[in-house]
């Protein structure tokens, strides 16, 4: 057959172009045969990509771990390319991310895809992780395929924080801050801990570096490693059917009958159940890159230079629910679930599959694991639209860019208009609303006089209490009593001021 | 005969191996926990000439970080707080929130430092105010030599240690 072909190309000879087509493809597949004959690509194929699953399996809940390691491929694609140019030092990373968004061609495009990909990367990831939990697939004989889930979780968590960190701006320098705060609450070790997640006593040069380190080749290895025993797991102890209600996992049963499954319902993976994954990849990368041609790359926001301090920092969208639980925890409770509730969560996560390990897998028999998913989305939903909008932060600019509502000062007197600029002077806006804007820190003062005295209002001026810090030694009586007058003012027209019982027996 | 001889090498093979790995290993441990040893590192810092800062205000200061590379870049500049009471007294305060390391601002009008992650507030003078503070500010050491401030620091504060 071979050698037919040969003495046909050296006679020069041309058949008609249908034959000749014919011909390539012969010697492509004569290609492929000497390939397979080395590598044994075929096989390799039946048993990975071929693996029979049960037709159950083909189904749009499935897609979403394929989703997630697209988006992976795509971070190693892009970060690739993004190293080429990023210089990872801290007097010059800030300045080549810049470099990357508007000199160097494409790199905001490039940038942008690798930031969106990461966010997608971690929503694919969540809901990858709840459907697993809901259809039970992380009970026997599964329970590694799971735990290396978790691993994975972390790491794609490492990733997203380091790579926060790498977009080396204000943001980043004080992450790590934070990042350092709570190692250094840990008691006994905390010093070390702080220097070895610094690499030394400050953030500074090094500090970029290490998680530079972390970021291109420890943690990635890492979820290369794990992804390769996560797939493995799969073949090995094949993918989890579609859960029925009414079929509970035995141990003794299970293999056996899922060996019957795959014997009645088996399909090849490819062809015949990867069309959804398919299809889905393929939305997903027109997702991300829509979001990144639209939206464009993320940051850098200001320089990473510490003296600069007029600056909010927030962590990105994905952690910004921690930012928010570390603001409403009970100071007291901080250090401890700061330092414990990471362990147990993770543990509890990799416990899983050993304490309910059998038993019914679909989410239709499991009230409870739907409760607790329901639970905690709309806990990470709430805390994160908390995040956003950090009522418990100060307006730091409020005091002098808010201005008295017009409503608020006309037909006032003297005493009480010289309240109101005390009002702006002393930064009350800072925490106080008026008229809807300011901080949210302290109660808005509209209608102010409604819910407190002349007294109980210079009272809580003066000594502060709850929230509010005391102004005793900052005010000058006079200042008080201008302040008390200005505020008394502040109740709707058809609700009158809040009066002290006694004086109003002493007709006062 | 021969087979005891492969044990042997086997074994021998193993070990000196392990010799190997342990003249690597070591020295990688010894590498990676290089910056841990650095806690002793604090020196005085000048921070300008005493009349720089107005009697009973509160002013932010900067200095060069005592112990750099040459890329760190902008962030050896380390901020800080310095007020100056009569008779000389200064209280020079980290930039750093005590609850999760946030750079606090200081408002003369109100007479408060406040900072913009948590709501942490704290009065002239360092001490809580409200918020989730778990402590006041951290204090730099502070001296006057020759018409000069000087503050010992080096390091960023976390409760484990002060600056």
């Amino acid at each position: 057959m071979s050698a037919k072909r040969n003495s046909r190309a050296r006679n020069g000879k041309t058949d008609s172009p249908e034959r000749e087509k014919r011909g390539a493809a012969a010697a492509l597949a004569a290609v492929a045969d000497w390939i397979d004959e080395r590598v044994g690509t075929r096989r390799l194929f039946a048993s990975t990509a071929g693996h029979t699953v049960p037709a159950s399996a083909g189904s749009w809940f499935y897609v979403f771990g394929s989703a997630t390691l697209v988006c992976f491929v795509i971070q190693v694609l892009t970060g690739i390319c993004l190293a080429l140019v990023y210089q990872p030092s801290a007097a010059e990373a800030w300045a080549s991310l810049q470099y990357l968004n508007h000199e160097q061609p494409l790199g905001w495009y490039l940038r942008a895809v690798h930031g969106w990909s990461s966010n997608f990367m971690v929503a694919m990831m969540a809901i990858h992780m709840a459907q697993v939990f809901l259809f039970g697939a992380y009970k026997y004989p599964r329970e590694l395929t799971w735990i290396s889930g978790i691993v994975l979780l972390a790491g794609t968590l490492g990733m997203a924080f380091t790579g926060q960190i790498l977009r080396f701006d204000q943001d980043a320098y004080w992450g790590l801050g934070i990042g350092a705060a709570v190692m250094g609450r840990t008691p006994v070790i905390g010093d070390p801990l702080v220097h070895l997640l610094l690499g030394g006593p400050i953030i500074a040069g090094e500090t970029l570096s290490r998680f530079f380190t972390l970021h291109v080749f420890v943690i990635p290895g890492l979820i290369l490693a794990i992804v390769s025993l996560h797939l493995r797991l799969v073949l090995n102890v094949g993918i989890n059917e579609y859960p029925e209600p009414g079929k509970p996992v035995r141990r003794e049963t299970y293999r056996e009958e899922y060996e019957q499954l795959l014997e009645e319902t088996g399909v090849p993976f490819y062809p015949k159940a990867i069309d959804k994954d398919l299809t889905f990849a393929g939305l997903l990368l027109f997702a991300i890159l829509g979001c990144a041609a639209f939206f464009g790359p993320f940051g850098p926001t200001g320089p990473p230079d510490p003296t600069l301090i007029d600056t909010a920092p927030r962590p990105d969208f994905f952690f910004l629910w921690l930012f928010a639980a570390l603001a409403l925890l009970p100071p007291y409770t901080e250090t401890f679930l700061l330092l414990t509730a990471p362990v147990v969560g993770l543990g509890l996560l990799v416990a899983l599959p050993f304490i309910s390990g059998t038993g019914e897998k679909s989410a239709r028999a499991r009230p409870l694991a739907v409760i607790g998913v329901v639970m905690i989305a709309v806990t990470l939903a709430s805390l994160t639209s908390l995040g956003v909008r950090s009522p418990w932060s100060p307006v730091m600019d409020a005091w002098s860019g808010a201005p008295t509502p017009v409503e608020y000062v006309q037909g006032r007197s003297p005493l009480e208009l010289q309240g109101a600029l005390v009002v702006q002077a002393k930064q009350c806006r800072n925490c106080h609303a008026l008229g809807g804007v300011g901080g949210q820190r302290g109660p808005a003062l509209d209608g102010v006089a409604e819910r407190l005295t002349r007294d109980q209002i210079i009272r809580q001026v003066l000594q502060g209490g709850g929230n509010m810090p005391a102004y005793g030694t900052q005010l000058a009586p006079a200042e008080v009593t201008a302040l008390a007058a200005f505020l008394e003012t502040l109740h709707a027209a058809d609700r009158p001021p809040a009066r002290d019982s006694a004086t109003a027996a002493a007709g006062g | 005969m021969n087979s005891s001889r492969r044990s042997f090498l086997f074994r021998f093979g193993i070990f000196l191996n392990g010799v190997a790995a342990s003249l690597i290993g070591i020295p990688i441990l010894g590498y990676l926990l290089a910056p841990v040893r650095t806690r002793a590192l604090q020196a005085w810092i000048p921070l300008g000439d005493v009349d720089d800062y107005e009697t009973g205000r509160t002013a932010l200061a900067e200095y060069e970080n005592p112990f750099t590379v040459p890329w760190d870049g902008e962030t050896a500049r380390i901020p800080c707080w310095v007020r100056r009471e009569p008779g000389d007294v200064f209280s020079v305060f980290a930039i750093n929130c005590t609850h999760l390391g946030c750079p606090v601002r200081w408002f003369e009008g109100s007479g408060l430092f406040m900072c913009p992650c948590h709501g942490g507030v704290y009065y002239a003078d360092g001490t809580v105010a409200s918020g989730p503070p778990p402590r006041p500010l951290y204090r730099y050491e502070t001296e006057i030599r020759d018409g000069r401030l000087w503050v010992r620091g080096g390091r960023l504060p976390t409760l484990s240690e002060s600056v």
